[in-house]
């Protein structure tokens, strides 16, 4: 490679990087971006709901390209299970399913196909994507980050900014000084899933749906064996999308398979007919970064940014990650355009993107769960107990046994409070409310 | 569906060498097995680390890795010494 110097190198094409790269280059500056995959996407594994307005800040109009969108979500399902049962809330509504410009809120992707178009826009926007090329180390010069080491020969690269991009359980972010320890057991989740074909009429008939529109169900509860995580059913154009994930630190504990608890799934007596007929495409498995704000590494410092799954950028209870991904992606290149006028590529100038980001939903939606990774990794006992007394109480209460309502309504209590008591309910209920607020 | 099954299923571009090592195997035989039941031979989704009572070491069977970092985290001792595959080289996802 050349020994010329960029205004920018992003590494990782996933949603942080794409985006990153795509704002620098729109805005004239020279910018390379580093993916160790043969192409964008082929590392790549997420359960499949991208956000489109974080999308259209980057590309806007994307929905009348050729984006690869699998299916525009008209409603959200979460089903709270135990073994054989579940409770079902759902939120459906096909015209709201846009924002008023027309762009859709959200949409299921495959990320093989999904990334390598994003991509491929940074490339239109002028930026030169470099796959199959592992970022392997920063290159120091005294206190600052002036370029990238590459796998390749001679593969020394320079620019004024290095926008680090790699995903969860980023080495970068140790080799650029920004995070001082390993990622913990209790701040990652390990998640496994299938794509399983189907044909498109199949899935509409299926799932109620018309041929473009689709549906995301989260499942809560037995599915994750008393560990704290949950699963995700995702329809796409022709196939779904099934996982489960759980935080390492419960695998550990208990020694589960993640294989095994997919399977389990896969039986759940609410599941299974919805997947009849469906052939196994592809099996794949990813981490997901679930540590939030206490977690994060610093997100700058001389010469460098970090952004997305690499600085822990993921809002778990929303099963947010991809959209807070672009979004600091972007607000990452604003700041390098801002430098670069300012000629000044310092921590001091860098710093404004952490003022962006406080600014944003991104770091505002991690403050406010700051506490929840804590009380998932300390508390899987809630993810049992509760799922339990809410499908008991909805049961009791659809049973029509010639008991009146008013006794039935003491018994639910009784049966709470045998296997809670008040103050243990209470005190419950205190943290999670403490947690979420 | 096996686990056997579904990793037929993928595609990989095999590097020679590995990219994974156990940089103290002592630590699995004498101290894992006993505190934490060695854990890398559940947790990890592919099941490339398997355990051999006969030669009493991991086994790594470094091809079937689908990279998903989770040993980096999951080995209680951080023995493994876990990197990314060479550019290009290792899991290549279709749908992901
Ligand atoms: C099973 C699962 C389900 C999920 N579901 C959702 C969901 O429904 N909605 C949602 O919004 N989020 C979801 N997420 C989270 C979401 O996938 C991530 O938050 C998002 O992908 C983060 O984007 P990123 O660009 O930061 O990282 P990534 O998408 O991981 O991209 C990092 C890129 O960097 C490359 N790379 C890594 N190291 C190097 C290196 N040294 N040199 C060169 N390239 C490198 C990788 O190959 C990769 O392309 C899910 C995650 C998982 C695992
Ligand atoms: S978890 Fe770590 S220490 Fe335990 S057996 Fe596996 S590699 Fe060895
Ligand atoms: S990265 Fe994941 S698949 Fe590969 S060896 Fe580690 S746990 Fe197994």
């Amino acid at each position: 490679m050349s020994t010329e110097k960029f205004d920018a190198i992003v590494v990782g094409a996933g949603p942080a990087g794409a985006a990153a790269a795509i704002t620098m280059a729109q805005a004239g500056l020279s910018v390379v971006l580093l993916e160790r995959g043969e192409y964008p996407g082929a590392k790549n594994v997420m359960g499949g709901v991208m956000y489109g307005r974080m999308v259209a800040d980057v590309v806007p109009e994307f929905w009348k390209l050729d984006a690869p969108l699998e299916r525009v979500v008209v409603e959200e399902r979460v089903w709270i299970t135990t073994e054989e049962g579940v409770v079902s809330l759902g939120y459906r509504n096909p015209r709201q399913a846009y924002h008023p410009d027309g762009c859709p809120n959200a949409f299921t992707v495959l990320r093989a196909r999904w990334d390598r178009w994003f991509a491929a826009r940074a490339e239109e926007a002028g930026a030169i994507l470099v796959p199959q090329t592992v970022a392997e180390d920063v290159i120091w010069q005294d206190d600052r980050i002036v370029g990238v080491r590459t796998g390749r020969e001679e593969g020394d690269l320079y620019a004024d900014v290095v926008v680090i991009a790699d995903g969860v359980n980023s080495f970068l972010a140790q080799r650029a000084r920004l995070r001082d320890h390993p990622v913990a057991p209790h701040h990652l989740a390990l998640a496994v899933k299938e794509v399983i074909g189907l044909p498109p009429e199949i899935i509409e008939s299926r799932f109620n749906l018309e041929p473009g529109q689709g549906v995301t169900i989260e499942l809560y509860g037995a599915v994750t064996d008393g560990m704290s995580g949950y699963g995700f059913l995702y329809t796409n154009r022709d196939s779904l999308s099934v996982g489960v994930g759980v935080l390492v630190s419960h695998l550990m504990r208990t020694r589960r398979t993640p294989y095994e608890l997919l399977e389990r799934l896969k039986q759940h007596p609410a599941v299974r007919p919805l997947l009849t007929g469906g052939e196994v495409l592809e099996y794949a498995a990813h981490a997901i970064p679930e540590g939030g704000y206490e977690a994060m590494p610093r997100l700058f410092g001389n010469g460098v940014l970090i952004a997305g799954d690499a600085a822990m950028m993921v809002n778990g209870l929303h099963r947010e990650g991809s959209n807070l991904a672009m979004a600091a992606g972007r607000l990452a290149g604003e700041t390098v355009i801002e430098a670069k006028r300012r000629g000044d590529f310092s921590a001091r100038t860098l710093a404004l993107y952490e003022a962006k980001l406080r600014e944003s939903f991104v770091l505002q939606d991690l403050v406010k769960y700051r506490h929840l990774p804590e009380l998932a990794d300390r508390r899987p006992d809630l993810f049992r107990i509760y799922p339990h007394l809410v499908h008991d109480a909805v049961h009791e209460m659809l049973t029509v046994d010639g008991l009146p309502k008013r006794a039935k309504q003491r018994r639910i209590w009784q049966e709470i409070t045998r296997r809670r008591r008040p103050l243990q309910l209470l005190r419950d209920l205190y943290e999670i409310w403490r947690a979420v607020r | 569906m096996r686990l056997e099954e579904k990793l037929y299923l993928l595609r990989w571009k095999h590097d020679r060498q590995s990219h994974i090592a156990i940089t103290d195997p002592a630590t699995c035989r004498d101290r894992c097995g006993k505190t934490w039941g060695r854990p890398c031979t559940t947790f990890c989704p592919a099941r490339v680390y398997e355990w051999d009572p006969a030669e009493g070491r991991i086994v790594v069977y470094y091809e079937n890795c689908v990279e998903c970092t989770t040993c980096l985290v999951g080995c209680p001792y951080r023995v493994i010494d876990w990197r990314l595959p060479r550019g290009g080289f290792g899991i290549q996802y279709r749908y992901g």
